[in-house]
């Protein structure tokens, strides 16, 4: 595999293509508009929460095919999952694009994610990679203070 | 500037290639193809040259010595002052202010000219085209003063100006009109001439950033009849850290100081202070010696050359790439004017479906260097509706086989990408 092959595999063109969970949830719990300012990437992320679970959770958004793949993939490993599993969730996946852990260290719930582990080798473009789960994690962390419905920016630094 | 006659000939890029070290390296195994000048150009060897002479045999301060040392780093840069005086027709070297860059060239005249003479009400007028650094410092000054910002607005992807609305928008509230000469994102080339004529008949004055233009056109400011000229070295084989801010001796002379400290003043006292003469009065602190005198090193190599040789080169290559594009790609969106007569070297695009930072990364791979993203021109991307495009830009040492190696990876793009016509430019 080239290098670019490795960072273009197909479930990343797919989502990119076909994003899952496309668009907003009514009245969400959780809103959170994410920007990385450097690449004009931006996404609208929004979740309805019950009772510690996202119940649903959607992004729409435009920008490059690694923020959007990554987003669509986001949404469906954390649909279903409760706040406190979700946030640990996106801890793993920013160790493996941050740190030293690899994709073969995901948990089950992140298997397809292991495919954006070759953006590691474009340290430019792995804010592209992060920006959703950033914005997650804000919204969660900012609706766990407030018990209500937020709506926040995210900025990717 | 050569003979007549001379000029007819095209450019040797192959023995201009040699002076470029650069050029023979590789990027990830591929050789470099070097396709984003309007960014920052490479440097040729001479300069690298005068840059480690200047280190080994000549360093000292300027202004400031009677020894030796001091005294030939003082004619050196002062003679580099007078080749860019003499390169943009300049007839006094005393016009010609070094700063770090347009930026700062550009500040320097919001600061120091705009704050002292403009009032509430008063307007800019700008474009839709601006760069960032052509834009924010009037919005500050604008601020500061109560003034309005009005903007010629650009067609569509042809990118032009919209000339009919200037005389709705010059109105006696107009002090000053601030436009860039080339557009660095859609490679338009304004015309400025007439927009100064107009300017003047309606009382204001003209600012001309000429980031783009000086180091591709020929730009002589008793032609154009501006008032105020910027641009940067390093866009024109010069080193980065030097630009220019050209403007009308009286003009300059009616301005108060932009930075205050040493080698800008004449007489200090514990409370004030008096200004010293043109230029240094608008160069406060060390200078960037080196850089300058390494700058006229560059400009004469630009001379050797010739402008005109430059702009018809250029123009070729222009032509070459977008006729290659568009046999190429028939879906690919263009920005900017068809006819190359109206355009420098700039070739900005987008493949629909594929964002401009997948098209920068693939490209990469191959060793083809463009850029990608909103080129510090959110106003027009905005007006676009677009995140940003590719560009390739070209210089003296560029040949149609590095368009072709563009080609050839955005062809990759595509394969990679297969995106349906239906995908809408990101
Ligand atoms: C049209 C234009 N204006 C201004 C600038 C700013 O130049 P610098 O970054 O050297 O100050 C640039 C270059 O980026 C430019 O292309």
């Amino acid at each position: 595999m080239t290098d670019i092959d490795d960072l273009y595999r197909d479930v990343i063109l797919d989502h990119f293509r076909n994003p899952r969970n496309h668009g907003r949830v009514t009245d969400p719990q959780i809103s959170v508009e994410g920007v990385n300012p450097f690449c004009g990437d931006q996404i609208q992320l929004t979740a309805k929460v019950q009772e510690g679970r996202i119940l649903d959770i959607c992004v729409e958004g435009k920008g490059c095919s690694i923020s959007q793949s990554s987003a669509s993939m986001m949404t469906e490993a954390l649909k279903g999952r409760t706040l406190a599993r979700s946030q640990e969730l996106v801890g793993q996946f920013k160790r493996m694009m941050l740190g030293n852990a690899s994709g073969e260290d995901l948990p089950e719930e992140l298997e397809d994610l292991a495919a954006l582990e070759g953006v590691k080798k474009y340290p430019v473009r792995v804010k592209c990679a992060l920006l959703a789960w950033n914005t997650v994690l804000e919204g969660i962390s900012e609706f766990e203070k407030n018990g209500t419905s937020v709506v926040k920016q995210h900025t990717e630094e | 500037m050569p003979q007549n006659g001379l000029k007819k000939e095209p450019l040797d890029v192959q023995k201009i290639r040699k002076d470029f070290p650069i050029l023979s390296r590789k990027v990830h195994g591929q050789p470099l193809v070097y396709l984003d000048n309007a960014a920052t150009t490479q440097k040729p060897l001479p300069l690298i040259c005068a840059l480690t002479t200047y280190y080994q045999l000549n360093n000292a301060n300027v202004h400031r010595g009677v020894h030796t040392l001091s005294e030939e780093a003082t004619a050196q840069m002062e003679e580099a002052r007078g080749k860019v005086a003499k390169f943009i027709g300049a007839e006094d070297p005393a016009t010609v202010i070094f700063t770090r860059n347009t930026t700062e060239s550009i500040n320097l005249v919001a600061f120091s000219w705009a704050r002292k003479n403009l009032k509430e009400g008063d307007e800019i007028l700008l474009t839709e085209m601006e760069h960032h650094s052509n834009l924010v410092p009037w919005q500050l000054a604008a601020k500061a003063v109560g003034a309005k910002l009005r903007f010629i607005p650009v067609t569509g992807h042809e990118g032009l100006l919209d000339l009919s609305q200037v005389s709705k928008l010059l109105t006696d509230k107009t002090k000053l009109v601030a436009i860039t000469h080339m557009s660095n994102a859609l490679g338009t080339i304004n015309p400025v001439k007439e927009l100064a004529k107009a300017a003047h008949a309606a009382g204001a004055l003209i600012l001309v950033d000429g980031a783009q233009s000086v180091p591709h056109l020929p730009v002589r400011v008793k032609d154009l009849d501006c008032d105020f000229l910027a641009f940067s070295a390093h866009k024109m084989l010069g080193p980065t850290g030097v630009g220019v801010l050209w403007a009308r001796r009286e003009i300059l002379e009616a301005m108060d100081p932009f930075l205050g400290g040493g080698d800008m003043i004449s007489q200090v006292w514990k409370d004030h202070a008096t200004w010293n003469e043109l230029p240094y009065k608008f160069e406060a602190g060390t200078p960037n010696i080196t850089g300058a005198i390494a700058f006229g090193v560059a400009i004469d190599y630009l001379e050797e050359i010739g402008m005109e040789k430059i702009r018809a080169h250029e123009m070729e290559l222009a032509g070459y790439a977008l006729t290659a594009l568009k046999d190429n790609f028939p879906r690919m969106v263009l920005y900017g004017p068809a006819d190359v007569a109206l355009r420098g070297g700039v070739v900005s695009f987008n493949l629909p479906g594929v964002h401009p930072h997948d098209v920068g990364t693939i490209v990469d791979q191959d060793g083809v260097a463009i850029r990608v993203g909103h080129h510090c021109c959110q106003v027009l991307m905005k007006k676009f509706d677009i995140a940003g495009t590719a560009r390739a830009s070209f210089y003296i040492y560029n040949e149609p086989r590095e368009v072709d190696a563009l080609i050839r990876s955005l062809q990759k793009v595509e394969r990679l990408f297969k995106a349906p016509a239906s995908l809408p430019v990101p």
